[in-house]
């Protein structure tokens, strides 16, 4: 049939290369899901520092340490850093890392595109955080960049956050498309679509998600640019657009977004959860089902951000329903978490303290999503601390703490040794302490009236803030024992068995440990 | 399924190259945006720096992928791969494209109406005084500030009723565009029938067509801005007419490019077989899209 000539060309048995040569060039999925990770750590490490600027100048009332202007450009950059610098990449590094040992294919399907869609990343990040040195300042509107702040009111340095909105968005665009194609095209003979390990299965929608959403997020930011500086008014009534249209625009991108940073986090703490309970997994396929609900629901509830912006009372009513129609699926979600737990012989290791702590906090997150999902109440809700407290809870000991627990469960196997549990151990309960410090006590202040985005406030306010910040200082300073933990074991520790955990499953924990540059140049047999 | 083994490249310069083009790309773009209004700015140089090193990055990167086919690298996984790809990419453009029609369908239907009085957000706008008088209509002509910080265009670009309907350019670019992927598709059957010459042949024409299609559309917009005063500064009509007919026209543009490509491959170097040919298949499916986009933005742009 295939005209292609047959010739074996030689098996890519031999090692990486040597030098900075082979993270420049590489084509490897390892090597690029290390760059990713490392790449995220890094962004983590810097959207932290600015979240101390913000805590630091919020822990007493007044302005003390930064100018108001700077302040709302921490707040920004804070946001846009941790969302496409941080969970987003290390969400895909870690898809890199674990999808093609897990499907039993050789490398994701297209390897050199893989390569580009990591090295835009520090080019578009580069763009982003140079402009806190440009005339104007950086960006200062807020992650979500409403018009006519974004546009009208912006400073000179938009034009560079758009442009490197849009390559972000290309690198998220290819990279997703290497995931889906990997998937679809890759898996081993005998890993069917109800076989596959359910990050995979959460990687796939992801993707999808992503392939869905960026190109409108690409869409949203041509607008602004045309209207800054072309003419166009999209964003402007006085030509007949309108503002709130770049807010349907921008969530419609933004709500799908959110799940984008969440999935990946269900597949890893499902794996997770099931290895430490030693028990096969509760209700595989409804978690797939509940994922790909959560996924296609999440087209239709974009408006929910944007309650209080004058939109019709059946538009209301409808993203309020849809809204909470997504809490079945997450319920179902959580409800087999725990039966999995259930009667299973559980130990406590760093990796299930992470996901343990994912289910009981994630949760506390989603109810808050509930409440303010019921439109009355939000519009007393509306851009308070009480959102703050909210989408942090999803996403940091949400998504977050998902990635911390899949480094921890998974570097073993990346590196060939373990990691030292007793500093895990240690770095999870100062993280968990320190979160919980942290954004629990903005459910108070936010419920008691404290606007969001504000560098000062009211006094009635000073003792949560400043319980708060310190909480933030704790959580901030774990994560550079996190930093130590990792590096340490990177650098040696005791050796890890092939399969590590006594109850992991899996085509991963077949490979030797560190597993091998190249895994599966021919497919393995999977019953 | 073959039993060859999926070919994972090696190690390859072509990556860090490219997304350092896009640095230099975005970099110029964006200053040179910025300076717009100064005259003695340098930073269209970087842009086009930018541009030069993307397409010579993607000339060698394409040349190198088209030399791996050649000598027999490629699975037919692989190929799989790329028809996969090529089809998630496709999915990716309809919805950049959804974003913008997703804009139109919202002024039209909303905004527009509602600064025009229309509904209880309408009253709203009425109690503050607000562009007293202003009359919601579509397209839009008469701006709501009337044309204080806006062009006020004299004519838009609807359908302008039977009697005129030869003389409307849109009519005679929708009938190119969908000859011309009738034509692409007849010179697909021509490659699967083994017929070089006739593929050749029609898919030369369709390269014709995409240069006839962008010609008039070049000759619509400058109508546009010559004689009805319609500019990209006349308020949200001229907006969404010349971001969406814009973007596709820039999308046509590429899609043609891609198509010439395929033809000069074929012409002079003898690339594609009857069975193995996705190159020219993947810009095929490109075509179809950019007509698919045409004919909804036929309808919803330019007649109803």
């Amino acid at each position: 049939m295939s005209a292609v000539i047959e010739n074996h060309h030689d098996d890519h048995h031999h090692g990486p290369a040597k030098g900075l040569q082979r993270w420049l060039y590489t084509t490897n999925h390892k090597d690029i899901g290390t760059l990713y990770l490392w790449f995220s750590f890094a962004m983590f490490l810097i959207g932290g520092a600015m979240a101390m600027v913000i805590r630091a100048e919020l822990f007493q009332p007044g302005m003390q340490i930064v100018e108001p202007e700077f302040y709302n450009q921490m707040i920004t950059l804070h946001g846009l850093i941790m969302i496409f610098g941080g969970v987003m990449p290390a969400f895909v590094g870690l898809a890199n890392w674990l999808v093609p040992m897990m499907i039993g294919a050789p490398d994701m399907a297209l390897p050199r595109m893989n390569n580009l869609s990591f090295w835009i990343l520090p080019f578009a990040f580069f763009i982003l955080l140079s402009s806190l040195f440009m005339e104007g300042g950086a960006p200062n509107f807020g992650w979500t960049f409403y018009a006519p702040l974004s546009t009208t009111y912006a400073p000179p340095s938009v034009t560079f956050f758009i442009f490197s909105v849009h390559i972000m968005g290309a690198s998220s665009i290819m990279g997703s498309i290497n995931v889906v194609v990997t998937i679809m095209n890759m898996r081993a003979p005998g890993v069917g679509l109800m076989k596959m390990p359910l990050f995979v299965w959460s990687w796939l929608i992801t993707a999808y998600l992503l392939i869905a959403v960026m190109p409108v997020l690409a869409g949203a930011v041509t607008m602004m640019l045309m209207d800054i500086h072309f003419g166009t008014s999209f964003f402007n009534a006085a030509g007949g657009g309108d503002p709130v249209l770049f807010q349907h625009i921008f969530w419609f991108f933004g709500h799908p977004e959110v799940y984008i940073m969440i999935l990946p986090a269900f597949g890893i703490v499902s794996h997770i959860i099931e290895t430490f309970s030693r028990k096969q997994l509760f209700g595989y396929s409804s978690m797939v089902w509940a994922m790909l609900s959560i996924a296609i629901l999440s087209f239709v509830v974009w408006a929910h951000h944007m309650f209080t912006v004058g939109m019709p009372l059946a538009a209301e009513l409808f993203f309020m329903w849809a809204t909470m129609l997504i809490a079945v699926p997450t319920g179902v979600k959580v409800f087999n978490w725990i039966a999995t737990m259930f009667r299973g012989s559980i130990t406590f290791e760093t990796p299930m303290l992470f996901a343990c702590a994912f289910v009981v906090l994630f949760t506390i997150g989603g109810f808050s999503g509930l409440m303010l999902a019921i439109v009355p109440a939000d519009f007393q809700y509306h851009d308070t601390y009480f959102v703050v407290a909210h989408f942090h809870y999803v996403l940091v000991p949400g998504a977050i703490f998902s990635i911390m627990a899949a480094v921890y469960y998974w570097i073993p196997k990346w590196c060939g040794n373990m990691y030292d549990e007793r500093l895990g151990k240690l770095h999870f309960w100062l993280s968990f302490i320190g979160v919980n410090v942290t954004f629990f006590p903005q459910h108070f202040i936010g419920l008691a009236g404290m606007p969001r985005r504000y560098p000062d406030y009211a006094l009635q306010f000073a003792d949560w803030n400043m319980v708060s910040t310190v909480g933030a200082f704790l959580f901030g300073v774990s994560q550079l024992l996190f930093l130590f933990i990792v590096v340490k074991t990177v650098m040696g520790g005791k050796k890890a068995t092939d399969q590590v955990w006594e109850g992991a499953r899996g085509l991963e924990w077949t490979v030797a440990s560190p597993a091998p540059y190249h895994t599966f140049t021919t497919p393995p047999k999977v019953d | 399924m073959s039993t060859q083994n999926y070919y994972v490249p090696d190690q390859s310069r072509f990556p860090i190259f490219m997304a350092f083009s896009l640095f230099v790309l975005v970099m110029g773009a964006s200053s040179t945006i910025n300076n717009l209004d100064n005259p003695d700015s340098n930073s269209v140089y970087i842009l086009y720096a930018g541009f030069l090193s993307l397409f010579t990055t993607l000339f060698f990167w394409f040349r190198q992928v088209i030399k791996e086919h050649l000598a027999g690298l490629d699975s037919n996984q692989l190929k799989t791969s790329y028809v996969y790809g090529m089809a998630w990419f496709i999915f990716s453009e309809v919805m950049f494209f959804a974003a913008f029609f997703g804009a139109l369908f919202y002024v039209r239907t909303f905004a527009v109406p509602w600064l025009g009085g229309v509904g209880e957000k309408g009253i709203g706008v009425a109690a503050i005084d607000l562009w007293d008088g202003f009359e919601a209509t579509w397209p839009l002509i008469t701006t709501p500030d009337n044309g204080a910080a806006y062009d006020l265009a004299d004519k838009s670009m609807a359908w302008p009723g039977w009697g005129h309907a030869l003389e409307w350019l849109p009519l005679w670019n929708t009938i190119v565009l969908l000859s011309s992927s009738v034509t692409v598709h007849f010179a697909h059957v021509a490659l699967k029938n083994g017929n070089r010459k006739r593929f050749n042949r029609f898919l030369g024409v369709t390269v014709t067509l995409a240069l006839i299609f962008v010609g008039l559309q070049a000759a619509e917009y400058y109508e546009a801005y010559a004689h009805y005063g319609l500019t990209l500064n006349s308020g949200i009509y001229g907006s969404t007419f010349f971001m969406l007919t814009g973007f596709h026209g820039f999308h046509v543009m590429m899609g043609g490019f891609m198509l010439a490509i395929m033809l000069a491959r074929s012409v002079f170097a003898g690339h594609f077989e009857d069975h193995d040919h996705f190159g020219f298949e993947a810009a095929s499916w490109y075509w179809h899209f950019v007509d698919v986009v045409w004919v909804m933005l036929f309808l919803f742009v330019y007649i109803l």
